[in-house]
């Protein structure tokens, strides 16, 4: 039942498997490559039969994988993940109020998707900037020290394409 | 995985004081078990490897600071374990009233009500007042299929069902998702269980302690049509139940009941109470035909028997490709169903459309097979109904029957003679040997002397023998369990494959360790009712399938007075490409 | 006097991290080219002698595992390098991959040729992607530079490292579930026995260590066990890395000898410099979420394991975060135990019921609704959970619960009979970032 659009073709995603190596070990790798892959990071669930099929595996295990690990979703998210810190370090540094600029700036809650798809807001835990907290994670960059200029500022270089940012 | 050289190696410990020695991999549970302690479980069952994860079953050991579970913890030389502290009990008990904090409370209204382990464990530790928090859930009921009804809000994530069906049985249907709070079992993609590998074999519900997984109840719709004056309602048993029915009442495992079975039946109000076992012997009549023509044609071989519904579906679902190889004969439940709307409807002058045809038997998957779109050869649906062991049993206490009391009663005719052939088909390995009988004495021309194939019996999951058929060496197997199953198909389908016939039950242990039998039952339960299968066998005065005169009476009367093609459309089916 | 030790964090800054050539300039490589002319037990002796303490957080004795897998007969055996650091406050073992990736490397092929181990494996978090990157890099550098890979330094010896990715789970910080995670399932704990060491990853014997601790071992091959354990204390053998932050003025990774004190630590202008202007610190949260909360009257104790040990605390994973005045315990507590509460595997009772249990019991307090009935179910529970949970995570999800209700009862009082004495709760309008 395709209730999303399908944005990797079959071949892609053979090639992502045999790229990271098509043994069972490599699941994690594998999936992740997929879902950056995809654009929208995610997983489908045809993407995720292929992965099966190509490891050996049942589905009901590679589901059991997806949905285990806080990286990996099974429905679309944005092109961009905000992730904010809500550990206890960060917490202490004032992350509720990152939470409000950037909601505000957003006009979604936390967990929501912007109408774009561009920017899904939604929380992480300790990703290990605690020096320099409140953080939000975009992709690989973690930003620090956040006030609401630095927000607005970043969501502006995402918005216009890849991010340069220190 | 390897033992570190403590093989005969004996340890010396104290369980509340009592002094044991044991073999040190022995389970501090095990031992407790022998010096006279029952320690609590929940997440444990005998017949599977522990899990560890309810916490229940929590023991002191002195000079270790965490409680250690005794499930799982091997005893330890000069270790002194304590299993009854108040320290233990209070755990113990806040374990419960944790797991029952996310559990809903209608005990009344639920199907494990009496014969639920999580109400007696509460009950035994007095659980009278709940001080944490209700995490009420609200799931939806699982229930589109026709044999399986899943309630997650009852789940209390034991894990026994996923042990079985990724482990044993290795269908892989369901699973571990999730974490935290949303750890829960799932399908992938919580698929519904018909879009899933599922294969409604139910051992999953065998060996649930609540009431999460059970069998859809049909017993209503029995109810009805045994109050409806215009249907002639019959019923059929499988070989199985009859060795099992008695442990519903109390009964020791393995009691023989048939003749009570069949008497309770009658105080049911059914109006004729058949035994399958007579289209047991059809079976393996036409089965053992078709065997001999694949060996004289050289048609596909392996030749892989097909009255196990659970097997069936695993094929279809899984190894369709290799369906060629599976026989065409229709199960004995759904030749019966066939014969019971054409043959014995026009003995008895009943129109078909108002005869209803109810099956007990101890599984879940014949729930679906008898609604499988061609099983109606009869034009009409050839079996109505399938009721568990455990839905009869319901039925009989209901309507205040004293089990125990009932005088023996006999089958009705002309589907009451059967022979041992026919009643070792609960057994893995029963229908395996009934066949060699009849194959045998087909092929050599002489009767075989020695109708006891000892070495495809018993528990074991995949067994094999070597027959001489006058001359030629037929090799066969039998398996249970689709676990391993698998092992062989993978073989079949490498063509490395010596087989000329395999017998493939889904449950392990065969239909006597059915998804539709008592709860609680375990390896024991099956080993005793397997001994009374045999038993039965033994003491029956006919115990080759071909010598059953009633099935004969079958073939002359009606079999060979129809259309070739006529036969075929009753007695054998044909099966679909359903690749997960 | 510096209280610095820069013995692991000499290298931070000073050289291209990936550089083979800048590392050995800085002495790199010298442990692994003394150790292949030793005997492992020669080295694991040195090990023992250091006082080597695991540096993830269990503190367990490093030379004791050593052993241990040593003296099992069974092959082949694996090396694995647990760089998930999840624990919150902990940002030391990100340092050293970004920083001195080699160093580890070096740590670990020491390891594999103690126990004959062809293949290690370095298991990186998923969030630091950046740091999987720059270790890879290093990983190929060593074997371009004949360090690593086939044939090491000219000798028979070959051994290979696997640089594997998390996905996002803290649980997979203990050892047995990081084994479960690299072999590409979810990262649930292992039932034990049996042990890693016997039974590990793909079933054979393993040895599981910090990324800190592999980056010790160069180190004490190099200067010896007895000249590393006397950088520290009598029992806690050389440097430890600590991660300051909180309301600290001087957030940051430091490596700090065994033996000074908290005070130092968290008060001297070359540490933590204090909690700032105008400030006063209340509390604070050492080896990590998953560890004891300090209070002021243990300021003087000596960090290290022993000392702090006797005083009910820890070292943990080196993460020291400070809490001032405008913290309000229930609150921190909310954060600690949701925290437990979202990275929990969900397999056994007492945490995953546990955990939501202590959430919705705090919840009430810091919305002015607990009373004391709720005091002692808090107190049933964070008794409980350390001695029936599966694995670590269960039993330490309560331990900062457990410190604080028995040296800041005052405030879980004040909460019941409607006051918060940082002013946080009752005052919010619902509760923030959660």
């Amino acid at each position: 039942m395709k209730d999303f659009m399908n944005e990797l073709r079959k071949e892609q995603v053979l090639k992502i498997i045999k790229e990271k190596g098509a043994v069972k070990e490599n699941m994690l790798a594998i999936l992740l490559a997929i879902q950056e892959a995809s654009g929208r990071n995610y997983v489908h669930r045809e993407w995720a039969k292929w992965v099966a099929e190509a490891l050996g595996l049942p589905l009901s295990k590679v589901y059991d994988v997806l949905t285990f690990y806080a990286m990996f979703s099974t429905k679309p998210r944005g092109k961009f993940l905000l992730e904010i810190c809500n550990s206890a370090p960060c917490h202490v540094a004032k992350s509720a109020v990152v939470v409000q600029m950037f909601t505000e700036e957003l006009g979604i809650k936390m967990g929501e998707t912007t109408a774009d798809n561009l920017f899904t807001l939604q929380y992480t835990s300790c990703v290990g900037a605690c020096d320099i907290g409140p953080v939000v994670k975009i992709g690989e960059k973690v930003y620090g020290h956040l006030t609401a200029a630095k927000v607005t500022q970043i969501i502006q270089t995402y918005r216009e394409g890849a991010p340069c940012l220190n | 995985m390897r033992k570190a050289n403590i093989k005969n190696k004996l340890v010396t410990a104290t369980i509340n004081g009592y002094k044991i020695t044991v073999p040190a991999d022995t389970t501090i549970l095990e031992a407790a078990k022998q010096a006279g302690f029952n320690i609590p479980t929940l997440c444990h069952h005998p017949d599977l490897k522990p899990r560890a994860t309810c916490r229940v079953c929590l023991v002191e050991v002195k000079g270790q600071r965490r409680f250690q579970t005794a499930c799982n913890t091997p005893v330890g030389e000069g270790n002194e374990i304590i299993t009854n502290s108040q320290a233990i009990r209070e755990a113990r008990k806040t374990m419960l009233e944790l797991i029952l904090a996310d559990h809903p409370q209608d005990c009344l209204q639920c199907s494990r009500n009496q014969n639920c382990e999580l109400q007696s464990l509460a009950n035994e530790y007095q659980i009278r007042e709940n001080p944490f928090v209700r995490s009420a859930q609200n799931l939806p009921l699982e229930d589109s299929n026709p044999a399986i009804v899943r309630d997650m809000n009852k789940c209390i994530k034991c894990g026994r069902c996923v042990e079985v069906c990724q482990e044993v049985l290795q269908v892989a249907a369901i699973n571990t998702a999730h974490r935290s709070g949303d750890f829960c079992i799932s399908t992938a993609f919580a698929e519904s269980l018909a879009d899933s590998p599922c294969v409604y074999c139910g051992q999953c519900i065998a060996v649930c302690p609540v009431g999460a997984l059970k069998e859809k109840d049909d017993t209503a719709k029995v109810w009805q049509a045994l109050n409806n004056p215009e249907l002639h309602v019959v019923v059929q048993t499988a070989p199985a139940v009859r060795v099992t029915l008695g442990e519903e009442f109390g009964q020791k495992p393995g009691n023989i009941t048939t003749g009570k079975m069949i008497a309770a039946l009658k105080r049911l109000g059914f109006d004729k109470v058949f035994d399958t076992n007579f289209t047991a012997d059809l079976t393996v009549i036409e089965e053992s035909r078709e065997l001999l023509g694949r060996l004289k044609d050289k048609g596909d071989l392996p030749l892989l028997t097909s009255c196990s519904p659970g097997w069936i579906n695993y094929i279809e679902k899984m190894y369709p490709e290799l369906l060629p190889y599976v026989s065409t004969c229709k199960s004995p439940q759904q030749m019966f169903g066939a014969l019971a709307k054409t043959y014995y409807a026009e003995k008895a002058e009943i129109p078909p459309e108002k005869m209803f045809v109810v099956s007990i038997m101890p599984c879940t998957a014949k729930k679906y097979e008898c609604t499988r779109p061609e099983m109606r050869s009869s034009g009409y649906q050839d079996v109505d109904i399938v009721l568990t062991t455990r839905e009869l049993a319901q039925m009989i206490k209901q309507t205040g029957v004293d089990f125990a009391a009932l005088p023996e009663a006999e089958y009705d005719e002309p589907f009451r003679v059967s022979t041992g052939a026919a009643a070792i088909f609960g057994a893995s390995g029963g229908v395996m040997e009934a066949a060699l009988r009849t194959v045998y004495e087909t092929v050599a021309g002489k009767t075989l002397e020695d109708l006891d194939f000892k070495m495809v019996r018993g528990l074991g999951g995949i067994k094999e023998a070597t027959v001489d058929l006058a001359g030629k060496k037929l090799k066969v197997a039998v398996v249970n369990g689709l676990g391993n199953a698998k092992v062989l198909l993978e073989k079949i389908k490498a063509g490395e494959c010596q087989y000329h016939f395999i017998e493939i039950m889904a449950c392990p242990g065969g239909c006597v360790g059915g998804g539709g039998q008592p709860f609680g039952t375990t390896k024991a339960e099956k080993e005793r009712r397997l001994e009374a299968l045999y038993t039965l066998d033994e003491n029956s005065t006919l115990r080759r399938s071909h010598e059953n005169p009633a099935v004969t009476q079958v073939y002359e009367d009606f079999l060979k007075k129809i259309l070739v093609s006529n036969v075929h459309e009753l007695l054998h089916t044909y099966y679909t490409d359903r690749k997960y | 006097m510096s209280k610095l030790m820069p013995l692991l964090s000499a290298n931070f800054g000073k050289i291209r991290p990936t550089s083979v050539e800048e590392y050995v300039c800085t002495g790199g490589f010298t442990g692994l080219r003394k150790a292949i002319k030793m005997t492992p037990q020669e080295i694991i002796d040195e090990v023992k002698t250091a006082k080597l303490r695991g540096r993830g957080g269990a503190g367990y004795p490093t030379g004791a595992k050593w052993q241990q897998l040593y003296d099992i007969k069974h092959s082949p055996k694996y090396i694995v390098c647990n760089a998930d650091e999840g624990e919150p406050g902990t940002f030391k073992d990100k340092r050293l991959l970004e920083k001195d990736p080699l160093r580890v490397i070096e740590g670990m092929t020491i390891a594999g040729y103690v126990f004959n181990a062809q293949e290690g494996y370095i298991y990186i978090r998923g969030e630091y992607a950046a740091q999987q990157r720059v270790f890879q890099e290093a990983v190929d550098q060593a074997v371009a530079a004949g360090y690593l890979g086939e044939n090491i330094l000219g000798t028979e010896y070959s051994y290979h490292i696997h640089v594997m990715t998390g996905a996002g789970a803290y649980v997979c910080g203990e050892n047995s579930a990081l084994l479960n995670s690299l072999e590409g399932k979810a990262g649930r704990p292992r039932v034990k026995p049996p042990h890693l060491a016997e039974v590990g990853l793909f079933q054979q014997p393993t040895l599981v260590n910090n990324v800190e601790s592999f980056a010790n071992i160069p180190t004490i091959v190099q200067i010896g066990g007895e000249k590393y354990l006397g950088y520290g204390t009598p029992e806690s053998g050389g440097t430890k890395l600590i991660c300051l932050s909180g309301t600290v003025a001087n957030p940051g990774v430091y490596e700090i000898p065994f033996g000074i004190t908290l005070r130092d630590i968290i008060y001297d202008e070359e540490l933590g410099g204090g909690p700032g202007a105008k400030k006063k610190v209340k509390f604070f949260h050492l080896g990590g979420q998953s560890g004891p909360c300090g209070f002021l009257s243990q300021l003087d104790t000596a960090y290290c394991y022993q000392a702090l040990r006797e005083k009910g605390l820890s070292v943990g994973s080196g993460a020291i975060v400070v809490l001032d005045e405008s913290v309000c315990v229930i609150d921190y507590l909310l954060t600690v135990t949701q925290f437990f509460m979202h990275e929990s595997c969900g397999k056994c009772t007492p945490c995953r019921e546990g955990n939501k249990q202590i959430y919705a019991l705090l919840e009430k307090f810091s919305q002015g609704k607990a009373t004391t009935a709720d005091l002692q179910l808090l107190q049933r529970l964070s008794n409980l959970l350390p001695k029936t949970s599966f694995c670590g995570l269960g039993q330490a999800a309560a331990t900062a619960l457990s410190t604080c209700l028995k040296s800041l009862r005052s405030e879980f009082e004040a909460h019941i009979a409607g006051s918060c004495p940082a002013g946080v709760c009752f005052t919010k309008q619902g509760s923030g970032d959660r």
